[in-house]
């Protein structure tokens, strides 16, 4: 099964190293990876999702939890959350498929943030899901390039990732 | 406030952490630390021929006081060498600091002379490692490398040194931290007390109980608590190649050590238990065999100070993460407390058919009436005659098992050797780390002709430090536990398992100025030994030639369940 981990983790050069280090060691899975700092600047906080039966997940988060670099480890998929994605998607916008790409955007309620006579470039934030929902309606032949964030997660409600 | 150069402080910091002896190898990224060492006199340094048998001197250091001990080395290749010696101490959990030099901060990454990047190299075999980008650091970061070697699940510690850091020419004050506080890192110090009280209540209701435990127990100092709980309920014990000592090797209630060379007896207990208690061991591949066939019938409650080791590989059904040392002493005390009692009935039961299993294969081998020995003999001799009280610090191979299985170690910290690793080469400068810090004990290291070879130069630093260690050398002619395997798996194709062109290890030992004998009769071996140990201040080589076609028995037949064993090249259970 697909689970969100998040971990909050000290600000220091090296502890991502150790993050990413101890998924290929360990033989873990890695779909996607972000991490940026917190508004305590001591801390960043990394998103990785992965796939794994209960027991790989269990060792991935006692493994990550041992790291000394690691503050706090959560399976947001354990609990209730909300999970986004970002993605930038640059396409070939020709004749028809112009208006074709506009129509899709709107639906899926993506924006348009730059455009020049034979491009689009479409910002979508959601969940992976609705992003690969969003590539597939419009089919391979007239994207040139997809940038993606990597999945960020928060849990609902009153719960907090934090020290 | 004393003024301290980088330099200055590493030596002062590890003479306050009172670390009487560092084991290293200078070059140029270490040049300050060395000159800063030659100008004081409370640390002494010793000068090994390798980095890698530092390293396992002081990793043996640490086996055998529990106590981190430390290596300095260069960068570069000084560093480089060091690694198989800080993953022997990973792989056993074993408490080291190991500090390595580094090329000026400014010059890293532009691979720079003798530049390797040792944080990255390292990272995936300790517990944690630091690179030092300012000076002042230094004292703190040593504190927080020791802290971290030596709580929780003990591990190596790297500390990553840039030569600018250690400049003569800039002084900071200097203040050894007294304790520290890391807000990531906060290893438990109690068990679960309604967890600990369901085991209690599971052991107290079991038929057929097996106590399993390993280096946790060693390293955890929790060995009087083992022998008292055991004690108290009188049931079988059984350790891993990591926990000999742990529980008394001549105590009724030992049935020997499990796993892929464990006894016939423990093995087949493991397999028929109802109930295992595991402390501190982590269900090893080399101890579970086939894990779908573990223990069929058994109920686990796993001890462990480290939540990753419990249900890794095989799935607890009573998780205790704490120190075994607390959490038996709180198991001691609800046992004494209960109303319950073991049922006496099914534990006479289960000692009955224990005891057949014992009178079945108990450690059987079979000597011939040729004179050449068997390497079996060798070890019972060795643990006559130093009347089962040396420390046996051991190389990787046959001449191990033999020494794991035929040694009686009634004391822990006493057997040590390279288990999850396994690294060739280790025996000597770990029986030399011992000896130093040991000088009235006797310390012995077992070995093979392949073994020693991998770190035979350090007889040249037994002799400029008078280190007088006893080398049993159980010289088979061959690569004895690759031949086995050759011999088992195929068809008996030795391929590069036979040692061609061996030297006169006599000679050789002589010429390091030591003393070299070689026994070639059973009927000499007593005599020829007890001489060799007469000899106190001298360091001995026996090279004691032995049966090259031995195999090491009992083998457990792969992925089969743990009763599943070869008991002798013709016999299967
Ligand atoms: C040639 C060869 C053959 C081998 N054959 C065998 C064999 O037949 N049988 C065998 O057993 N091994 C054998 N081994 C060794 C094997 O590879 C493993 O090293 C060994 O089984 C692991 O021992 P352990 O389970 O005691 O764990 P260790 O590696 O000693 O780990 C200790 C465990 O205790 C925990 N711990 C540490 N401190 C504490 C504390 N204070 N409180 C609680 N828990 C703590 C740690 O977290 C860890 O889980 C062999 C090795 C070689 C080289
Ligand atoms: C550094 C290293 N290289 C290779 C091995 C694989 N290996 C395990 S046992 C063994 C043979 C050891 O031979 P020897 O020291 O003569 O002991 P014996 O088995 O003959 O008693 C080898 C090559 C190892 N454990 N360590």
């Amino acid at each position: 099964m697909r689970h969100i981990i998040s971990v909050l983790m000290e600000n220091e050069p090296g502890a991502l190293s150790r993050v990413v280090g101890l998924f290929s060691q360990r033989n873990f899975n890695i779909e996607s990876l972000t991490v940026a700092p917190t508004e305590d600047e001591t801390l960043s906080r990394l998103t990785v999702t992965t796939i794994g039966d209960d027991r790989v997940i269990e060792q991935i988060t006692k493994q990550l939890n041992k790291l000394i670099d690691v503050v706090k480890v959560v399976d947001l998929s354990e609990g209730d959350h909300i999970e986004r994605e970002l993605m930038m998607i640059k396409f070939k916008a020709n004749g028809q498929m112009r208006a074709e790409i506009k129509r899709t955007a709107d639906i899926f309620r993506g924006q348009i943030i730059d455009i020049t006579p034979n491009t689009y470039t479409v910002q979508l934030v959601g969940s992976s899901e609705k992003l690969d929902a969003f590539i597939t309606s419009l089919g391979n032949t007239c994207i040139m390039e997809v940038v993606r964030s990597g999945v960020s997660g928060i849990s609902r409600g009153e719960k907090v990732l934090a020290v | 406030m004393e003024l301290l150069s980088g330099a200055e402080m590493v030596v002062r910091a590890l003479r306050d952490e009172g670390v009487k002896y560092i084991y290293g190898y200078p070059g140029g990224a270490l040049l300050h630390v060395y000159d800063a060492l030659f100008q004081q006199n409370e640390v002494e340094h010793v000068l090994v021929r390798h980095e890698q048998a530092a390293t396992h001197m002081a990793d043996a250091y640490a086996r055998a006081t529990g106590k981190a001990g430390v290596a300095l080395v260069t960068s570069g290749p000084g560093a480089t060498n060091a690694v198989t010696g800080i993953a022997t101490a990973y792989m056993d959990s074993i408490p080291m600091v190991v500090i390595t030099g580094q090329v000026m901060s400014f010059l890293i990454g532009e691979d720079a002379f003798q530049e390797t990047d040792m944080l990255g190299i390292s990272r995936p075999i300790v517990k944690h490692n630091f690179s030092v980008t300012r000076a002042e650091d230094i004292p703190s970061i040593i504190k927080k490398a020791f802290y971290i070697a030596q709580t929780g699940r003990p591990g190596p510690v790297v500390i990553d040194i840039p030569k600018d850091m250690t400049a003569p020419t800039e002084r900071f004050p200097y203040e050894y931290p007294k304790s520290v506080k890391l807000r990531s890192y906060s290893p438990v110090t109690k068990g679960h007390s309604g967890q600990i009280r369901k085991a209690v209540d599971m052991l107290l209701a079991a038929k057929r109980p097996m106590i399993y435990t390993g280096g946790g127990v060693i390293m955890g100092d929790a060995s009087r608590e083992l022998i008292e709980l055991a004690h108290l309920l009188n049931y079988p014990v059984t350790n891993t190649l990591m926990g000999l000592g742990g529980f008394p090797g001549t105590d009724g209630q030992f049935v020997g050590m499990l796993g892929m060379h464990g006894s016939y007896e423990a093995n087949m207990a493991m397999h028929h238990s109802d109930l295992i208690l595991a402390v501190g061991a982590r269900f090893d591949d080399r101890v579970t065999n086939g894990v779908d066939k573990f223990c069929p019938t058994a109920r686990i409650v796993h001890i462990d100070i480290d939540p990753a080791s419990i249900s890794k590989t095989i799935q607890a059904d009573v998780p205790i993460v704490g120190p075994a040392k607390v959490v038996l002493d709180d198991m001691i005390q609800l046992v004494k407390e209960s109303k319950k009692r073991p049922d006496a009935e099914a534990i006479a039961a289960w000692w009955k058919q224990i005891d057949e299993w014992r009178a079945r294969h108990g450690g059987r081998y079979r000597t011939d009436d040729s004179e050449l020995m068997k390497p079996q003999q060798v070890i019972e001799m060795l643990c006559k005659v130093t009347e089962g009280d040396a420390y046996v610090c051991s190389d990787v191979g046959q001449h191990q098992m033999f020494a794991a299985q035929y040694y009686k170690y009634n004391k822990p910290n006493r057997w040590i050797n390279s288990g999850g690793l396994g690294t060739m080469g280790f025996g000597l400068p770990a029986a030399m780390g011992v000896k130093m810090n040991f000088p009235n004990e006797e310390v012995v290291c077992v070995t093979g002709e392949g073994s020693i070879q991998m770190n035979i130069q350090e007889l040249s630093t037994c002799k400029q430090y008078d280190i007088p260690v006893k080398i049993i050398c159980l010289n088979n002619q061959s690569l004895g536990m690759v031949r086995q395997w050759q011999d088992m798996n195929y068809e008996s194709r030795h391929s590069q398992s036979y040692m061609n062109s061996l030297p006169d290890f006599v000679k050789l030992v002589e010429s390091y100025g030591h003393v070299g004998i070689k026994v070639t009769k059973y009927s000499e071996l007593e005599s020829a030994m007890r001489e060799a140990f007469a000899m106190k201040d001298r360091l001995v080589f026996m090279d004691i030639m032995v049966d090259p076609f031995e195999h090491v028995y009992p083998m457990q037949v792969p992925r089969g369940s743990m009763r599943d064993m070869w008991l002798s090249k013709t016999e299967r259970t």
